[in-house]
């Protein structure tokens, strides 16, 4: 279970997320709505920890983890596909899934976790000496993922993972992402801005507007006109 | 004449790489303008100083073998030093690369003065290893063997480097972190941590080119200062940031200059290079192979 508690951050004095409160179950999806600049990335950052919120106390399995840094964050479990995917270009695609093991606690052999990334995203086995920057959008959107997902996570942070992509891979990524919340009792915080796309995986949303949560509830029996109310422009 | 010429670039070319290829780590991978690698390097050569020293003493009958253990201890001890320098320095210094710049310089000047204060200001010579004296005689030039180790020595450590940064896990910690710090630690990678090795092995290769300088001739407390010049333009020339653009710029360089001091002085040909150096740098400022570039990837 993650927490966040009276949350509020931003960058350089200018507040970002404002008194925010969420609680993401494990093994659920939690989508958070919201539109372009409310904030959506920023919280995805805040609870990595790429950004020290200037208040309020984030908590991880019943610990205050709010001073950690990323890294100790992954570690305890936190796995993050950001925004922009953030590949190492320069590394192979194998490499890349293989720096995803770093998150593990203890020393693993790799090639299992390999061969279970190659099984779930097929077109990263075909491309596994291929440079990460050589890929396409969608192909790096699913390194990314397989990337994260090799640490083992228990919480995995997936910033609009289908921006940008062509259709016939959102659907890809849409099965991927049920598979794995099927599957491995992972909990997800997917992070869109369409709510389609959005309700058809999750169990509950968050919707954001101004860096403030403004409605939460069970994706079942959502009252849709209401939500979209928050999310037109 | 030829032939001749040709071996002393490559030779002159490997002293280079040998003083850049820490530097190409501590300032190209990592950014930090670290005055003190010259002194780093000193730190080495002393160390060989001290071991021959001791072996002469205590083991005179097996005194040749003193290169043997001085490479690896010169490596230890200068990586030892780095370590702390990075522990209690450079790493609040990161980003920071002017306040850098002069806090090195302290250290590189402390660290001076500690090596008079050891071993007194003038010049010690280190006798090197008897298996090392002569050298090769092929098409009517000699190839002292002198200069032949160092080039092997390099090419050893170019190889182990390189086969540690892109074939083991801590290689690709150090690539991770110089490629995209925050998401190396979005993975999991203590990145402190790997500054503070990366700094150490960085560190270490200058101990072991201060080790193989004393082969050349005397050493002294200030022979940093004569080589930190040359390994900061091998790696700005290379390009920072990419290992093998140093290996081209040292032995380019090398090369070069060996080719015009033969048909000029050892003077003009030092005015020369610097000014091919900077028409280069004004046309390509990021040197040979840069980052950027994608075809080279």
């Amino acid at each position: 279970m993650l927490r966040l508690r009276d949350v509020t951050a931003g960058y350089d004095g200018s507040v970002v997320l404002d008194h925010v409160y969420m609680d993401v179950p494990l093994g659920r999806v939690t989508a958070v709505l919201g539109r372009n600049g409310v904030g959506k990335t920023t919280l995805m950052k805040t609870i990595i920890g790429l950004i020290r919120p200037m208040s309020g106390v984030i908590e991880w399995e019943g610990e205050d983890i709010t001073r950690w840094p990323p890294e100790r964050r992954a570690r305890a479990g936190i796995g993050y596909v950001p925004q922009g995917r953030e590949i190492f270009s320069a590394l192979t695609v194998e490499e890349n899934i293989l720096l995803g093991l770093e998150a593990q606690a203890e020393k693993v052999r790799p090639q299992p976790t390999l061969d279970e990334m190659y099984a779930l995203f097929p077109i990263l086995k075909e491309m596994r000496q291929r440079k990460g920057g050589d890929l396409s959008g969608g192909q790096q959107q699913q390194l990314a993922i397989a990337r994260a997902l090799a640490g083992r996570p228990k919480l995995l942070l997936l910033d609009e993972p289908m921006e940008g992509i062509q259709p016939s891979i959102v659907a890809l990524i849409h099965d991927a992402i049920m598979k794995i919340a099927e599957e491995k009792q992972v909990g997800i915080i997917l992070v869109e801005h369409n709510v389609e796309l959005a309700f058809a995986c999750a169990d509950h949303f968050y919707i954001f507007d101004r860096g403030a949560v403004v409605a939460k509830g069970d994706v079942d029996g959502a009252d849709l006109d209401h939500i979209q109310s928050f999310l037109a422009v | 004449m030829f032939i001749d010429q040709l071996f002393n670039g490559l030779s002159v070319g490997s002293i280079l790489l040998l003083i850049a290829i820490g530097l190409a780590i501590t300032f190209g991978l990592m950014g930090v303008i670290n005055m003190a690698h010259g002194e780093l390097m000193m730190v080495g050569a002393y160390t060989t100083y001290v071991i021959q020293q001791l072996f002469a003493q205590y083991a005179p009958q097996s005194a040749g073998m003193y290169f043997v253990i001085a490479v690896p201890s010169s490596f230890l001890i200068a990586a030892l030093l780095g370590w702390g320098l990075e522990k209690s320095l450079i790493r609040h210094l990161y980003r920071r690369p002017l306040d850098s710049l002069l806090a090195t310089w302290g250290v590189s000047l402390i660290l001076q003065q500690t090596a008079r204060l050891i071993f007194g200001a003038p010049n010690v010579a280190v006798v090197p290893p008897s298996w090392l004296d002569g050298g090769i005689r092929l098409f009517g030039a000699v190839f002292p063997y002198k200069r032949l180790f160092i080039l092997c020595l390099v090419l050893v450590i170019v190889f182990f480097l390189y086969m540690y940064l892109t074939k083991t896990r801590a290689g690709r910690r150090i690539q991770a972190v110089t490629m995209n710090r925050p998401m190396a630690a979005c993975l999991g990678i203590a990145t402190p941590k790997v500054d503070a090795y990366s700094f150490a092995i960085g560190s270490g290769l200058a101990g072991v080119a201060g080790c193989a300088l004393t082969l050349l001739g005397p050493i002294g407390p200030t022979i940093g200062t004569y080589y930190i010049v040359d390994a900061f333009m091998v790696v700005i020339l290379g390009g920072v940031g990419k290992l093998a653009g140093t290996l081209l710029g040292a032995f380019g360089l090398g090369l070069i200059s060996t080719f015009v001091e033969y048909s000029t002085s050892a003077t003009i040909a030092k005015v020369i290079v610097f000014v091919l150096i900077i028409a280069f740098l004004q046309w390509k400022p990021s040197g040979l192979l840069s980052l950027r570039t994608r075809s080279l990837d």
